[in-house]
Formats: C-alpha cells, structure tokens, sequence
C-alpha cells in the first residue's frame, strides 16, 4: 500500500496552510456544542438508540401498572426477562450483519436451530457423548458452513438474498425436523440430564453465577470499559481531534456502571420461593461478550469498515479496491453463526430442541429487534448494542403481555405493530436525512 | 514537484490511442498532454469520446494501439491500480462517496492504517484534517460528520481531497460543477487552481464553458472522437471553443500546434 507523502507546498501556500488551521468548530468540545451536534445527527436521520431507550421505559412503566400485582419489575421477572431476551438478542445481533450490508437473512431462525440440534444431540449420553465444548463448536461450525454457502450464492451468482435465504428457511425446517428425529429421543432430545456434560449447556441460561463474583466480574468490566473509554478521548481531545467533551464521556461511563449496578443487584436478590437462587445467570456474560466481540470487529476493524461502506455504496467500496464479494460471504456465514449461538441459547431455556421452534417467527423477531434497537433496514447504519436493546424491548412486550395471559394470537399483533412502527421510523428519518442537507 | 509551468516535458504525454468497442470506434489516433503544475481542460460534445480517453487514462478501459510517456519514461496503465501507483486519481462525476460514513472514513476506505489489526482512527483523522486545510476545506462542520450531511460542493471538496491525498500527481475530475450552485461552483473551482498551484496536473472534464475559461490553462477539444485543437487557454474564447466543439474546426484556420 502506498504510504501517503506530505506533497511540499509551495511557500506561499505554506503560510496559507498555517493561516487555515483546522477550525475550532471542527472539533466539538464542549456539552453544548456536542449536543447540538447530536441533534443535527438526529435530524440527519442517524437515530441511534433514543427511540428504543425511550420504548423501554416505557414498556416498563406500563408493564409495571398493568401487570397483576405488579410483577413485572419484580427481581424473579427481570430475571426471567433478561433469559427470555438473550436468544433474540443475539439473534437480532446476527441479522444485524446482513441489515448493515443492506441484505437480508431470513433462514436464520432455522439455521440456528440445525447447529443447536446438532450440539444437543451430540451430548447425549446413550448415543454420541461428545463433549460439550465440541459439540458446541459443531454445532456453530454448520452454522458457519451453511452462511458461507448462503452467501457465496448471493454474491457469486448474484440472486437477491431475500430469495436465497427464503429457500434456506424452508430447506433447514426440513432439515431441522430430520435431525430432531435421529437417536431414540422421539424428536424431543432433552438437556434434562445428571450428566455434568449435559448440565453445562442446561446452565448456559439457568446456571447462577455466584453473587460476590458477580459484582467483582461487573467492576472489572465497567472499570475496564471505563478506563478504554476515557484515556481513549482524554488521548483524542489533547490532540486536538474530535472527542466528546469529558463531561461527556463521564455521563457514557456513569450510565454504563449504573446498568451494571442495577442488573447485578436485582440478579443477587434471592428470587427462590424456597432456598437459595440468586446470582447474574451465565446468560448474561455470553451475551455481553457477543457484544463486545461484534462491536469490536464492527467498529474497530478493516473488516467491519468495508460492511458499513458497502452498505452506503456497494459501488464507491468496489472502486475503492474492497473485494466486495468476499466480504458480503463472510458476513453471511457470520450471521448464521451468531444465529446458532442465538438458537442454543434458546435451547438452554426451554430444556433441549423440539420441533416446536418456531424458527420463521424467531426471524421476524431477530429482524424485528434490529431495527428497533436502530438498525436500519436499508443498509450502512446500525450497531450490534441496537439489536440487545431491541431485543430487550422484544423480550419486554412478549413478557409483559403473557403476564397478562393475553393469547399468543394477541402477542403476534401488538409485536406486528411495534416492528411496523419501528420500521416506519426508519424509513421516516431517511426521509428527513434526504431533505435535511444544507 | 514544484516544476514551473513551463517545464518542457508534461507530466503524462499519450500518443496515438485507438479504441473501439465493437464495429464503432470511439477514438482515432488522439494525443493529449497533461503538464504538471496546469489545468487542462477536455472539451467536446456528447459522444465526442471525452468519457472513453478519461477511462484509458485512468486505467478502466485499455486502448487499443497508443502509448503512454509519464515523467519521460514509456508506461502501460492496464488498471485502475496501474494508475494509482503511477499518481494518477479520478474523481467521478458521482463521486464515489459512501453517505454513512464520515469524511475521515471516506478518505481512507480501502486504504485505512491499522495498529495491531484495529483500526488507527487518531492517525487518520489528523492525515485527513491536515489534508484538508491545505486544500483550505475548511466549510465543513465536523471531519466526523457523515457524508450524508454535506452539501454538493462539500462532497466535491471531500471527493478531491481522498484524491490528493495519495501522493497523486494527477487528478483528473470528470464535470467537477456539474451539479452545483453558483457558490459552491466558486468553491470547487478554487479548489482546482489550489491543486494546480501546488504542482499536479488537473484534467477537468466540462461541459461548462464558463468554468472552462476561467480555470483552464490548456484547452483541448474532442470531435467525433479526434483530437482537433490542443493549446494554451489564452488562444481560445468561448466562440472559438464552441465551434471546434460543434464542427471540429472545419473551415477555420487551425492554430493549434
């Protein structure tokens, strides 16, 4: 790669140079500033997670008053809330790498479910008894496998992947329910099981971890994600680069502990009707750490770059000498992978696999989720936090609404309506991005 | 670099191209030079093949006979990554831009700097800020606003400065003002007599003589695809202009050399 070279001005130009320094209004400094810069961003169509922060509240609000005796925000639901999410949260972060690129994954729901039935069949100790870790890493290996293919036929043969991935959705149903039907299980392969091999995926969700630990494990956390933060933008405003205002960067890190706080308080509560059961759930570091993986690789990598500028224009990535094609495929097997950690999570709540998995409306409620959380449909704008914070909402509506014992013909409604209202938001702030250039 | 416009030798000579696509031929024959340190501007109407030279010469289309001389030495640019190692950078009538990242991101797609496999963002954004004030872009808000948020000359500024930034020696900008107002056109032309006073060689292709005059050092005129004038910008006016574009020149008195 060709390293730049500082093309020597002539001196007359020097001295303008000089003169035209890098403007203070270049880098916004102060609270004032940064949030009219803010706002401007919002008007520029660029949503980010306001609208979903503002629906959480606000499910929890009239959750909390609707529900019967107000067990909505109790410590026993928040719990269960939080495990009831996580599979749509990391599902929602799986689609995410297909919305940024401006494509779609619809067999998600399904393909997830194939390498969480794989892993669930594997550990089974009348028949393979593999061990839990390679059985895991089969089952998200097929998953890998699967979205490479996907992919490879969207890019290679350039076949929209709305339709690629709707054979897809329809191919792994099939070929979910032939391998629930191997092994002497009856379909049912259950993690209901003494086996402490068995028990470890059993734990992914129900599994405590102890509440001392649990508050040490969140201080390392947010004080490591606090100093990153911090010396990264004290590094960024001393020389003279565009950083938030430390006042700023304080409130980000403020708001980061206060959720750890709070998450692990209610986590430590005893929530048994008899005994002992308190602790964060396991679920909630595997969720963190998919997080943090895919932000890191979304945000900080080469990689991550091209998704976002092939998901602005395919085309200005193509000249910019992006190999467009290999990065769309990796994209897709990524996706299908997250998926199948989504699905084995989901496998870990209800006990095993069945062919109950409604693997069509797990996708809507991914896609659903994403762009709650601010993910736009339309390609180039969204994080991998936007799909946990949707998630949540997800989670939120589907448990708030069973705690009222509404039918689930109801659920699908109101989760109808909200992806729809998600959706026109989007749709709408591109609108005013479009008007809203000087 | 800082050669004076009269150096005698131009930065890129290309001699006799031929190109034709099919049973059509798209150019016969054409020379052109491109000196450092001047704005050449390429005329011609539609069809007249402008859009066709501009590719060979950045590498999208090769020619079918023709050679190119860069710095004195005979090269063949088969690619658009020929060119950009030769300094040669094309900034598209549509800019190439993506309108959800921000300036610093555009400037380096394709070529960001990385520190231990993450992205160096510091670096980049003080190579971009350092670009773009000595280009004198200095209207925009935020260097970390997305492209989405800027206005047309903006973008065309943005759109250059990604050009300029690698050690190019040549820029070429296919219709710079196509779609500008009469400010932000001010903008872009000034930007273009920056480059040009900075030693690189410019070739704007335009449709608008009045932008043609005005920052043109040379003018050279396509008809029919051949290469009818080619001369300082000071032999020309817009009459004379219009009518070795619309005629090729049959009938007046050739001055070119």
């Amino acid at each position: 790669m060709a390293q730049p070279v500082e093309i020597p001005p002539d001196p007359t130009a020097a001295v303008q140079a000089a003169e035209a320094e890098v403007p203070a209004a270049l880098v916004a400094q102060t609270l004032p500033e940064y949030t009219r810069a803010l706002y401007a961003r919002l008007r520029g169509g660029d949503i980010g997670v306001l609208p979903v922060v503002v629906g959480l509240v606000a499910i929890m609000v009239v959750f909390e008053i609707i529900s019967p005796s107000h067990v909505f925000l109790s410590p026993d639901n928040l719990v269960n809330l939080l495990q009831q999410s996580a599979p749509y949260m990391v599902l929602a972060m799986a689609e995410t790498f297909a919305l940024l690129l401006g494509e779609i994954d619809l067999s998600v729901g399904y393909v997830g479910a194939c390498g969480a039935v794989i892993t669930v069949q594997l550990v089974q100790p009348v028949t393979t008894h593999w061990p839990w870790w390679a059985a895991i890493a089969a089952g998200l290996g097929f998953c890998l496998v699967v979205g490479a293919v996907q992919g490879t036929i969207v890019t290679r043969l350039g076949i929209p992947s709305f339709i690629v991935t709707l054979a897809g959705y329809l191919i792994f149903n099939g070929v979910m329910l032939i391998l629930l039907g191997l092994g002497p299980f009856s379909g049912y392969p259950n993690l209901n099981s003494d086996d402490a091999n068995v028990k470890v995926l059993y734990n992914l969700m129900a599994g405590n971890i102890d509440p001392t630990i649990s508050w040490i494990g969140m201080a390392v956390i947010v004080l490591g994600l606090g100093a990153v933060m911090w010396f990264s933008d004290a590094r960024r405003r001393r020389s003279g680069l565009v950083a938030p205002p430390p006042s700023l960067t304080l409130i980000k890190i403020g708001l980061i502990a206060a959720a750890g706080v709070v998450v692990v308080a209610i986590c430590n509560i005893n929530r048994a009707v008899t005994g002992v059961q308190a602790g964060v759930p396991w679920v909630v570091p595997i969720v963190l750490a998919v997080l943090g993986a895919w932000t890191v690789l979304l945000e900080r990598t080469k990689y991550g770059r091209y998704v976002y500028a092939i998901g602005g224009n395919a085309e200005a990535a193509r000249r910019a000498g992006i190999n467009v094609p290999l990065v769309v495929t990796i994209a897709f097997a990524l996706c299908s992978m997250t998926a199948g950690l989504g699905l084995l999570l989901y496998a870990s709540y209800i006990g095993g696999m069945s062919n109950n998995v409604q693997g069509g409306q797990l996708v809507l409620f991914a896609v659903a989720a994403a762009v709650i959380g601010g993910t736009s449909l339309f390609g180039g704008r969204g994080k991998a936090l936007h799909g946990v914070l949707g998630g949540l909402v997800i989670g939120g509506i589907y448990n708030g609404m069973y705690l009222q014992n509404l039918d689930v013909q109801r659920i699908f409604v109101v989760t109808g309506l909200v992806l729809l209202a998600a959706v026109t938001i989007d749709a709408v702030s591109r609108r005013g991005k479009a008007t809203g250039r000087t | 670099m800082a050669e004076s416009p009269s150096a005698t030798e131009p930065l890129l000579k290309v001699r006799g191209v031929d190109k034709h696509f099919g049973a059509v031929q798209a150019l016969y024959g054409v020379d052109l030079d491109l000196p450092s340190g001047q704005v050449t501007a390429l005329c011609g109407d539609n069809g007249a093949g402008k859009s066709v030279l501009t590719k060979i010469i950045s590498g999208v289309y090769t020619p079918d006979h023709g050679e190119f001389s860069w710095e004195g030495q005979p090269v063949h640019v088969r690619s658009t990554r020929d060119a950009s190692r030769l300094g040669i950078e094309t900034v598209y009538q549509d800019l190439a831009l993506c309108d959800n990242l921000d300036i610093v991101q555009n400037m380096f797609l394709g070529r960001e700097r990385v520190q231990r496999s993450l992205l160096d963002e510091d670096d980049m954004e003080r190579e971009a800020a350092k670009t773009l004030a000595s280009l004198r872009v200095t209207t925009v808000r935020s260097i970390r606003q997305p492209v989405a948020s800027l206005s047309g000359g903006q973008r065309q500024s943005v759109a250059v400065a990604k050009a300029v930034m690698w050690n190019s020696k040549l820029v070429i900008m296919d219709e710079p003002t196509a779609a500008l107002g009469v400010n932000q056109t001010r903008q872009v032309l000034d930007l273009i007599k920056r480059l040009r006073d900075r030693g690189l060689a410019v070739m704007v292709i335009s449709h608008n003589l009045n932008d043609v005059l005005e920052v043109a050092d040379r003018i050279a005129v396509l008809y029919l695809g051949r290469m009818v004038v080619q001369d300082k910008a000071s032999a020309f006016d817009r009459q004379r202009v219009v009518e070795y574009m619309t005629t090729g020149g049959k009938g007046m008195k050739a001055a070119a050399s």
